[in-house]
């Protein structure tokens, strides 16, 4: 059986988890449990995830690309060049190896929204992002979303954690990421049950592994 | 259903219909009396529930405007929201767990039982064990709670099963799927619980009690009980003799409206009843309504809580079936060789992935915050609920600037922890820990109090009229015909849920206040 989680240090290397659960559904046999497995390839994300700002290219026309162009964003209302640092900042923050950046850039358009409809909202995150490039800029000649290790930004976050702007988007992804119902399957959270006459007949007491 | 007149000064106004409201209510009409229940909140039915955390908490919670002081975790993680109560016909009973513990003999006398506490403002309360027996029975039976009057338990789902497993290696003797107040099987017109796990979130089975689906439509039947919603109750009023007249509220349009009345009962939950209370100060009453004593607002209580969760390698679904189905009682006793004064329970607990992200431990990021989040199909967890010090200076106050869409001065809610309760909750950690710890947990967490779920003490009963503010009957010392009907009643909190309690206060009051009314004494 596969180890712990916390031994995933988050200075890059292999994200463990997904062949975690891969053996877990190979290994259950009565518990009803769940495929956790992300339904997109995520070839083009294990390359660049958590490395640099590969995983996304802003094309001439403003729209943001995921790596694999497995997801387009266009941002309404900040620079794209912003909403790509923001979806980076947002990986940094809650940092989930399974999710791909298009979860992330799904809570960043929230962001977004906010400062279609608030100037001062805008000018929060444009300067909260301009900021922390300056900071990147330099401790490491390079804007944040080029740093390469994911363990130098989170420092350049911890320099800022308890702003303004770091703890709007914190706050934020809270329910940006995981009020998000596309990822409740990724992390085994099955979501409304009344409509399927709840677990009664579906697993509420079916574990199998507690000694007797 | 009745429909009463606003100046017919003949009925019984309640204010709000939650656990005590809704029981005070449904209990005075079925005994005859008009009564009127005045509710802030909307009527959302069975049907209307949402199996969505944040989307039901939208729909059901009390989000008007509260500020928060002290050095509780609360006031800095959440300091707009100190309780997570609802607002809505049926009051918190739509988001309750269903726990239903009698207390025990001790802690009816706190004061003597537990000694000199320093910081603590103990009392006993004016009535004992023997006293609330009859009472604890009728609620047990009215509410359906499971292991009385010959109700099986519930079925132990996945989350009890890793936490029995634990007891037993510990070595714990009281563990079980609890006293609920859900049905196991069919009883009172409703369904048994089909372990849909939204229990928080309004039972869209029925299955569970709450004063919405089982007290006020029995109220409603006799002809005898209106219930309003959206009347959200701005004053009480009161004539020269400083008897009550009647009560003053905005209605669904914002309106304001005088409902006359014989006898009010306030039961709006501990921070918008003293709050009220408060408000309603006028040139006799110039410090509060009800407040010679100087003690509405004071002795706040929330119960000592915290929460730990455990991940394990092997997956646990803790989500699935009843939320709080799971007990451990061997430390709710008194027993100061722990160091504290007073006892705990552990009960079963689980959050979905929203409220988890949000309340696991709030402001924290970075991996060690994710690896737990992608453990959450292999958590566990349980929930601590302990007896905490009533401190004066824990209070509910009115904000010298906020004010509230109707123009109000909004509550501040002032909590500090006292040393016992630091303790208290230190050692439960502890056990809790080390009973995951015993099954295999590869990571265990000790997750800081919520905003309060039980909100207690502030408007509380004592003997004497200088030491709190209502007697044995929920009477308001100050005022003949003013009641205070819902858990601000309490003197202490003891290390139970609170609200079977509420319940047989509430209906034991409804008997006083009927045949009061009969004698021809209110
Ligand atoms: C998530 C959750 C789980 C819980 N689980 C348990 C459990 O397992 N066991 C247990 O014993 N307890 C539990 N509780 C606590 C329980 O819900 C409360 O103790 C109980 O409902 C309190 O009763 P009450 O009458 O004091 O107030 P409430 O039930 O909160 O009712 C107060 C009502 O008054 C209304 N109101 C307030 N002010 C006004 C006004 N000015 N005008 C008109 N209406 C007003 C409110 O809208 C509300 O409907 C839980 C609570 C929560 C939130
Ligand atoms: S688990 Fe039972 S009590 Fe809880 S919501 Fe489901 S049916 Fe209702």
């Amino acid at each position: 059986m596969a180890t712990k989680l916390k031994s995933y240090n988050g200075t890059g290397g292999t994200p463990e988890p997904l062949f975690l659960t891969t053996t877990e559904i190979e290994r259950e046999e009565s518990m009803r449990v769940l495929d956790k497995r992300p339904k997109v390839s995520r070839r083009g994300f294990l390359g660049g995830s958590g490395v640099t700002l590969v995983a996304m290219s802003i094309l001439p026309s403003g729209v943001i690309m995921g790596a694999d162009s497995a997801w387009a964003m266009t941002a309404k209302a900040l620079k794209p060049e912003s909403f790509a640092t923001l979806v980076q900042m947002s990986r940094d923050i809650y940092p989930h190896d399974r999710l791909n950046d298009s979860y992330y850039a799904k809570a960043v358009a929230a962001f977004d929204s906010q400062a279609e409809e608030s100037e001062d909202s805008k000018k929060m995150l444009e300067d909260g992002v301009a900021a922390l490039d300056a900071a990147a800029m330099k401790a490491h000649g390079v804007t944040y979303g080029q740093v390469g290790w994911e363990a130098e930004r989170v420092a350049l976050l911890q320099a800022i954690e308890s702003d303004g702007f770091f703890q709007s988007i914190r706050g934020g992804l809270v329910t940006g990421i995981y009020n998000n119902p596309d990822v409740w399957p990724l992390f085994g959270y099955e979501g409304a049950s009344a409509d399927q006459g709840g677990y009664i007949e579906r697993g509420f007491d079916d574990i199998d592994w507690l000694e007797a | 259903m009745a429909t009463f007149d606003l100046n017919d000064d003949s009925v019984v106004v309640v204010i709000g219909s939650g656990a005590g409201g809704g029981t005070v209510g449904a209990e005075l009409a079925i005994k005859g009396v008009k009564t009127v229940i005045l509710e802030a909140g909307k009527r959302h039915e069975t049907e209307d529930f949402i199996n969505d955390e944040w989307g039901s908490f939208g729909q059901l919670a009390w989000t008007d405007k509260r500020t928060t002081s002290g050095d509780w975790r609360v006031a800095r993680d959440f300091s707009g929201l100190p309780a997570w109560i609802v607002k809505s016909v049926g009051g918190s009973t739509t988001h309750w767990a269903g726990a239903s513990l009698r207390f025990q003999e001790h802690e009816w006398k706190a004061q003597t039982n537990y000694g000199d506490v320093e910081g603590a403002s103990l009392l006993d309360w004016p009535i004992d064990a023997e006293e609330m027996a009859p009472w604890y029975a009728k609620a047990e039976d009215r509410m359906g709670v499971t292991r009385t009057n010959g109700i099986p338990g519930l079925p132990g789902n996945n989350n009890f099963k890793v936490m029995k497993a634990g007891a037993d290696k510990l070595g714990y003797k009281e563990c079980h799927t609890g006293r609920m107040a859900i049905n196991s099987e069919p009883r009172d017109d409703r369904s048994a619980c089909l372990q849909i796990g939204f229990c928080f979130q309004g039972c869209k089975s029925a299955a569970k009690w709450s004063t919405l689906v089982a007290e006020i439509p029995k109220g409603e039947e006799t002809g005898n009980l209106e219930v309003r919603p959206e009347s959200h109750v701005l004053k009480i009023e009161h004539d020269d003799s400083g008897k009550v007249t009647g009560v003053v509220y905005a209605d669904k349009d914002g309106n304001q409206q005088l409902q006359k009345a014989r006898v009010v009962c306030v039961a709006g939950n501990s921070i918008e009843s003293p709050r009220l209370l408060l408000n309603s100060a006028s040139s006799m009453f110039p410090d509060g309504l009800a407040n010679s004593s100087g003690q509405v607002g004071r002795n706040y209580m929330r119960h000592m809580t915290g929460s730990v969760y455990a991940i394990f390698d092997k997956p646990v679904h803790m989500y699935r079936g009843t939320t709080m189905a799971g007990i451990i009682q061997d430390e709710s006793r008194h027993d100061p060789s722990r160091g504290f004064v007073g006892g705990y329970e552990l009960e079963t607990l689980s959050l979905g992935l929203p409220f988890m992200a949000a309340f696991l431990n709030p402001g924290a990021w970075g991996r060690e915050f994710t690896s737990a989040m992608d453990a959450f199909d292999r958590m566990a967890g349980m929930w601590i609920v302990g007896e905490d010090m009533p401190q004066a200076d824990n209070r509910v106050t009115l904000h010298g600037s906020e004010k509230d869409q109707y123009g109000l001065p909004v509550p501040n809610v002032h909590f500090d922890d006292h040393p016992n309760d630091i303790a208290m909750r230190n050692h439960a950690y502890k056990q809790g820990r080390a009973l995951y710890d015993a099954v295999g947990a590869v990571e265990t967490y000790p997750t800081p109090p919520y905003p309060s779920t039980h909100n207690l003490g502030t408007n509380r009963m004592s003997a004497k009229a200088t030491d709190g503010v209502v007697n044995k009957w929920g009477q308001t010392h100050d005022v003949k015909n003013l009641f205070i009907s819902d858990g601000s009643q309490f003197t202490t909190g003891a290390a139970e849920n609170p609200t079977l309690t509420i319940v047989s206060l509430a209906l034991r009051q409804a008997d006083h206040i009927a045949s009061q009314m009969s004698k021809g004494d209110l």
